[in-house]
């Protein structure tokens, strides 16, 4: 069984009537729930648990103590290529945008590496576009093969791939997948993509699964809010979660949830997600995935990221540039969006001590992978 | 003197303390302190044990307690054993706790591969202390391979529930040659005294303390639970019964 299968059984317009329908009978049963089903976090994402934010909330730190203890992953994002054949109509990297491109050399990319590794990084995120002529498997394989030594986990959040092309990935170093499926609405995508290979909906829901099998530890997943309706998006990303936990039950999951920041291109939200909303649907995450690692960016404000702090996050980014060669050459032209918390990683780190929170830096090491 | 002896080690302690989740290095070492452990694991994958400057190893005084790598995130015997190598390249002692757990979910320990790697492991020369699943047939395999302890789980990795595996945990004590500490899922000290009271010969202890309000005092509260649980199993408990029995039996009679 896909997770595709399982998402074609459901009418989101009927998931959108059955978590508006939810009553505080049912958010004070989930609430009150071992474990939380899927009805229960459909109470928990609904209009009614609004009014039980505060319960959610404690009840979201509590478990977190517990799986994760106060410890908080730091990693940072390396873009390695703005290059982009991909139509995306919300993304600073869309084909169409005039916006100076590049693909970092090898010795750029080690460049910025380094750059990290003197911040104390050692978990990083290898970020490209879709283009395939200018940032294929072979250069990925290449980047790994050169920065590797400098860290102990590598991820990526490039395109998706067959199950081949993540085995090749693995191979060279990578242990890590980031995938968003932007929005689990079809149609909602089909408007959102209008050319490239990324228009192909069921190729990039399918590709986590592509990975799990190739032998991915830690898969990522995620909307992009601000697209669909955020409740039904939270649920089918709770859904995916389940599926690819059931299934690949060695992988470790985590989930994002990436909200929309201004980009260049001026593209305007569709269903914008208050700060209300973003705490109840990351407080109803972490109850229905008590064992998933929940990523919070620098796309949030430091008061904000201060604030969400003890919902359930488990890592973070900090001092992050979106643009290729940012962190070294210090030119943020090409960056894919604006971050909002621009506060360096130190300054993170100190922010995180005084709230009573470790920092970890290394949590993985390179002798997983043989090397 | 009652000591725990691990490998022809002796040891005074007969709780071990983790040192994950903690958060910060001093909520950590006041734990250890408290406690009066002499034991000290710490996951490979969150040191670097080239670095002497590493900031968890930096903080363990290595006179006053033995280190003791663990291969937690291993997925499979191979990569757990290569971990393990590497600790010892690195200059650490060739004790190792075996952790092998794919499950990254309840993190519950693979009995295939732990077996595999302990195996491997014992022949390579380390001190082996595997972490299994309350399972007798699988502790009486491990220690015929020649493992230095069985560690089975009470409960869960981090779950605080205590002792649920009671009844397989009471059988591999029975048939224990080795020393058996209860690792995992001990959330109070009155389920260190439980286990201990059972006949366990240490427990190993770590999200209580890492998520206690004060690590220290907590450490403290189970080093009391750890030395009142194993004085009880000493002394002789009493056994319990369902009945409340004449403490003059219905033959007190004849000794009249």
């Amino acid at each position: 069984m896909t997770f595709q299968q399982i998402l074609d059984r459901y009418d989101l317009l009927e998931v959108e009537a059955r978590i508006a329908a939810k009553q505080p009978a049912d958010v004070e049963a989930a609430l009150a729930a071992d474990h939380p089903g899927l009805d229960d976090f459909m109470a928990l994402l609904s209009p009614a648990a609004a009014a039980y934010l505060e319960p959610m909330a404690q009840r979201a730190h509590r478990l977190t103590v517990q799986r994760f203890g106060k410890t908080i992953l730091m990693y940072a994002p390396l873009y390695l290529s703005n290059e982009c054949t991909n139509g995306c109509r919300y993304c600073g990297f869309n084909a169409r945008n005039e916006v100076p491109r590049r693909t970092l050399t090898l010795d750029e990319a080690e460049a910025e590496a380094r750059v990290l590794h003197e911040r104390g990084f050692r978990h990083l995120l290898l970020v490209t576009g879709e283009a395939p002529k200018a940032a294929d498997t072979d250069y990925l394989a290449a980047v790994v093969a050169r920065i590797r030594p400098l860290f102990s986990s590598l991820s990526i959040e490039v395109y998706p791939m067959e199950e081949a092309g993540y085995r090749q990935v693995i191979a060279a170093g990578i242990d890590g997948l980031t995938l968003y499926q932007e929005t689990y609405d079809r149609a909602l995508y089909a408007e959102m993509h209008p050319f490239g290979k990324k228009r192909d909906f069921a190729f990039r829901l399918s590709a986590p699964e592509h990975a799990a099998r190739a032998g991915m530890r830690r898969i990522g997943i995620g909307a992009l809010l601000g697209l669909g309706k955020f409740r039904v998006e939270a649920f089918c990303t709770g859904l995916h979660a389940l599926h690819l936990a059931r299934h690949y039950w060695r992988t470790h999951l985590t989930v994002s949830f990436p909200r929309m920041r201004p980009a260049d291109g001026g593209f305007q939200p569709l269903n914008p997600v208050s700060d209300r909303d973003f705490v109840q649907l990351i407080c109803a995450l972490r109850l229905l995935l008590p064992d998933a690692g929940l990523v919070l960016s620098t796309r949030e404000s430091a008061q904000l990221r201060d604030n969400l702090l003890p919902l359930g996050i488990t890592q973070m980014s900090a001092g992050s540039c979106t643009s290729p060669g940012g962190y070294a050459e210090k030119d943020e032209s090409g960056r894919q969006f604006i971050i909002d918390d621009d506060r360096t990683p130190a300054e993170v780190e100190a922010m995180l001590r005084s709230r009573g929170y470790d920092p970890v830096w290394k949590d993985w090491d390179n002798a997983f992978h043989g090397r | 003197m009652d000591s725990l002896m691990i490998a022809g080690r002796s040891f005074r302690s007969r709780l071990m303390v983790g040192t994950g989740k903690f958060s910060s290095n001093a909520a950590m070492v006041a734990a250890m302190e408290g406690s009066g452990c002499e034991i000290v694991t710490v996951a490979l994958r969150r040191v670097d044990v080239d670095n002497p400057h590493d900031s968890i190893l930096a903080h363990i005084d290595r006179e006053k307690y033995l280190l003791l790598p663990n291969t937690s995130g291993a997925r499979d015997a191979e990569e757990a054993v290569r971990l393990a190598r590497l600790a010892r390249a690195a200059g650490c002692e060739p004790w190792v706790k075996l952790e092998v757990t794919p499950d990254p979910f309840y993190l519950l320990p693979d009995p295939i591969e732990t077996l595999k790697a302990a195996e491997i492991l014992v022949k390579d020369g380390f001190v082996v202390l595997p972490y299994i699943n309350a399972d007798p047939v699988l502790a009486k395999r491990l220690q015929e391979a020649g493992t230095a302890t069985v560690m089975p789980l009470g409960a869960p990795i981090g779950t605080n529930k205590g002792v649920r595996t009671r009844d397989s945990i009471a059988i591999i004590i029975e048939q224990a040659i080795v020393p058996v500490v209860v690792d995992a899922g001990l959330g109070a000290p009155s389920h260190a005294a439980e286990a201990m009271e059972m006949g366990a010969d240490a427990v190993l202890v770590n999200t209580a303390l890492a998520v206690a309000r004060d690590p220290g005092a907590m450490g403290a509260a189970f080093r009391k639970g750890v030395e009142a649980g194993r004085e009880g199993y000493l002394a002789g408990l009493g056994r319990q019964q369902e009945r409340a029995e004449a403490s003059s039996p219905l033959t007190g009679f004849l000794h009249n």
